[in-house]
């Protein structure tokens, strides 16, 4: 076990054709013989990474990123247009649940089926057999017609017929998305048996927190390319990073991150113009500091966080609040005060100013924050100010728990007597 | 709980770029990765494993290998063809064997009641016949489009696709038993034996058939997934085929002709012909074809060649479809790699 690697990938390539016009007919390509005009996509470019026998790599990427190219590159479904894969024992691939599936068969011959088409012999279905129906908690209707299933049934078979197909290596593609919240939960639980039982496996997703939460290493790729590797947390990060980079060009994404930064672009541009002349008092910069700036560009949870607002009055302006509010990627609010809040009444004199929020500590897990500032009179009748995601900060976990708040806890577990 | 180690992640933090812009992070949290594996991973992964290639053209040997242990699956996808095709019909199974009795029974009332054509037991010459021709013709049509037909399962599941060709041909074989039952059953009501002396040879003659089918069809559905007219043009081919093959109409009266014009050869290097006149031979029984019935005059239906000509006609077949067959899964390991993208 030492030492191998369960799956090599060798600076592997694939390329699409994409036809503009497709001639797939006889006549047409008599008709057209030179028209074939087409444009090449490298849907992968030079991908390598390799996965040690009991490992559990993450592969994270947008939509589009080549995740999926690169699964069935390694399952075999498609060719690769240079490179090498090499693999070691027996692979089982989780790309669409029941894919296969007859629906005028029953549950029962469809699990026999299916099995066979992922390499199991009749013997070991056989065996097995109980197992899948158990797992998959259709006992009553094995016998009935799968197009009578509901979808969350579906998947559950599709999913007990690969996971008791008894792989070596398995590879899973955002499949755990579906089902119901009960069994994510068991399929998790089965990823966890099957992590220590010492197989491999290869995780695809967009989800963050499940790669933090199931794997030991992760690859991010992106337009095809790897652009990192390396312990989850350290993955996340970059993925992150290169999520909010790419956030101005149209199409891919993740579609409330993509929304999000657009908008944030706009109204950054749109306030910056047109705002300053006609108030009294505007916000002129923002400014943050965390221990990490300079260095990593990130903090870890519980560090201390300064924001700096930067302010300009053409006149002097009574009972100005300047409030914040700290949001996190998906737009909802993690944090939001002000100054009439914190009870710090402010008259400004013509001129310029700071205003200086500081926090201690961040208790945040995860995640990209952007902060929103405003300057409004007290009472909030007259807004003067209010930039949208002015500022931006990014929390990193290095360990190993999941969610959003980093609480504090102890834990203590003890056995308690029969008696 | 892990207590989010701020000295441990800040020194490892920095990420450092290499030449092709790939970056490798030295990980804050190894001590952690080693937990999952060192624990009890033992269990699982104690034997070597041999390294596969994935995604690279597979040698022939490999194919045959890979096919071999895949011949469960042409069962399964024989067994669900049969099944779906007869689930929601109330007589279900039974009506494989009707559909060829009734055809059988209305040539009987035709050609041997009505229109007289001069060949005793017509239904019977016919039928030995048929049966293989429904083979191949069944075999060719749904085998064409095997794969394109399949398509949702090959752009999702990696297995040997030409088991899918194959599974066909199975499904075509199994239909050629019930047809053959109901054509023993007929004989039987006809009380007409078949040559049981030669009956044997009708093992090397079915197995020609199937390699015959088997290495079209693998071929063929290769083909027709970047060319789907393939099978359109199968389906038109096969009705000039039929007519070259001596099902409907005695090779006799073809067969002085052919030799006049020397096209004798070109005539028997269709295998289908060999593997027609082989099934007539022995289900149709050459010693009967002097029998006359009623006012016409004594035909000759048959040419009587020795069971040792059949014999070696069928093996020539089977050496033939088998050299086909190698090529064929040749060209489908070829065409085999960009299938989940055209289809």
């Amino acid at each position: 076990m030492p030492g191998m690697n369960a799956v090599e990938v060798q600076d592997i390539s694939k390329r699409f054709r994409l036809y503009h016009e497709k001639h797939s007919s006889l006549k047409e390509r008599f008709v057209h013989p030179r028209r074939m005009t087409y444009e090449d996509l490298w849907a992968l470019r030079d991908v390598s990474f390799e996965i040690p026998e009991g490992q559990t790599m993450g592969i994270i990427g947008r939509n589009g990123s080549g995740k999926s190219t690169l699964l069935k590159c390694v399952t075999g479904i498609l060719q690769v247009t240079s490179g090498k894969v090499l693999v070691r024992g027996k692979l089982a691939a989780l790309l669409e649940l029941g894919a296969g599936f007859q629906p005028e068969l029953s549950g029962r011959d469809n699990v026999f089926l299916n099995a066979s088409l992922l390499g199991l012999s009749t013997r070991e279905v056989e065996k097995r057999f109980d197992d899948i129906v158990a797992f998959s908690e259709l006992e009553q209707f094995i016998d009935n017609q799968v197009k009578y299933y509901s979808s969350g049934m579906y998947v559950r078979l599709g999913f007990s017929v690969a996971v008791n197909v008894e792989p070596d290596i398995l590879v899973v593609d955002e499949v755990l998305a579906v089902g119901d919240e009960k069994f994510q939960r068991k399929c998790l639980d089965k990823i966890k048996s099957f992590q220590k039982e010492g197989r491999t496996i290869m995780f695809v997703t967009h989800a963050a927190d499940l790669v933090r939460q199931i794997c030991e290493s992760a690859v991010v790729l992106q337009e095809g390319q790897v652009i990192g590797s390396g312990p989850p947390g350290e993955a996340i990060r970059l993925f992150r990073e290169h999520l909010l980079e790419g956030g101005d060009e149209a199409g891919g994404g993740e579609p409330a991150e993509q929304i999000l930064v657009d908008d944030a672009s706009r109204m950054r541009t749109s306030t910056g113009e047109a705002a300053s002349s006609t108030r009294p008092i505007v916000i002129t910069g923002t400014e943050i500091q965390h221990p990490g700036i300079g260095r990593r560009q990130y903090l870890m949870p519980r560090e201390p966080l300064r924001l700096w607002i930067a302010f300009d009055a053409i006149m002097s302006v009574p009972d100005v609040v300047f409030s914040i509010e700290i949001h996190d990627q998906l737009g909802n609010m993690v944090f939001g005060t002000d100054t009439e809040i914190l009870d710090v009444p402010y008259d400004a004199p013509p001129g310029g100013g700071v205003v200086d929020f500081a926090f201690p500590s961040v208790p945040l897990l995860d995640g990209t924050y952007a902060i929103n500032v405003g300057i409004r009179n007290r009472g909030g009748g007259t807004v003067y100010d209010w930039r949208e995601q002015e500022c931006r900060f990014e929390v990193m976990n290095p360990g190993r728990s999941v969610g959003s708040v980093a609480l504090d806890v102890e834990v203590g577990v003890r056995s308690l007597s029969a008696s | 709980m892990d207590a989010p180690g701020t000295a441990q992640g800040a020194s490892h933090g920095t990420v450092s770029g290499t030449g092709s812009g790939t970056r490798d992070l030295a990980g804050p949290d190894r001590p952690l990765l080693d937990r999952v594996q060192g624990s009890d991973g033992a269990t699982h992964a104690t034997r070597p494993k041999p390294a596969r290639v994935v995604a690279t053209r597979a040698s022939l040997r490999q194919r045959l290998m890979e096919l071999w242990g895949s011949r469960e699956l042409i069962v399964f996808l024989v067994r669900k063809e049969i099944k779906v095709k007869y689930k929601n019909s109330v007589l279900g199974l039974l009506w494989s064997m009707l559909n060829p009795a009734f055809t059988l029974f209305v040539y009987y009332v035709v050609f041997g009641i009505v229109l007289k054509n001069g060949i005793p037991q017509f239904a019977i010459y016919l039928m030995a016949g048929l049966l293989p021709w429904n083979l191949f013709q069944t075999a060719m049509m749904s085998g064409t489009g095997a794969v394109v037909d399949n398509g949702s399962i090959v752009k999702k599941v990696a297995f040997p696709r030409e088991v899918l060709a194959l599974a066909s041909v199975g499904t075509a074989f199994m239909f050629f038993v019930f047809q053959t039952t109901v054509m023993v059953l007929f004989m039987a009501g006809f009380m007409h034996p078949p040559s049981w002396g030669e009956l044997w040879i009708l093992i090397p003659s079915l197995a020609a058939l199937l390699l015959f089918c088997g290495a079209l069809t693998v071929f063929l559905s290769a083909v027709n997934v970047y060319l789907r007219d393939t099978r359109h043009l199968i389906e038109v081919l096969l009705i000039a085929w039929f007519w070259a093959v001596p099902a409907v109409y005695p090779f006799k009266t073809l067969y002085a002709k052919l030799v006049d014009h020397h096209l004798l050869w070109v005539y028997f290097a269709n295998p289908m012909t060999v593997i027609v006149l082989t099934f007539q031979r022995i289900l149709y029984n050459a010693h009967m074809a002097h029998v006359t019935t009623a006012a016409t005059a004594p035909t000759v239906v048959l040419l009587i060649f020795s069971a040792k000509w059949y014999l070696v006609a069928n093996l020539v077949v089977i050496a033939l479809s088998v050299a086909l067959l190698l090529v064929a899964l040749v060209i489908f390991g070829r065409l085999e790699g960009n299938f989940a993208e055209e289809l």
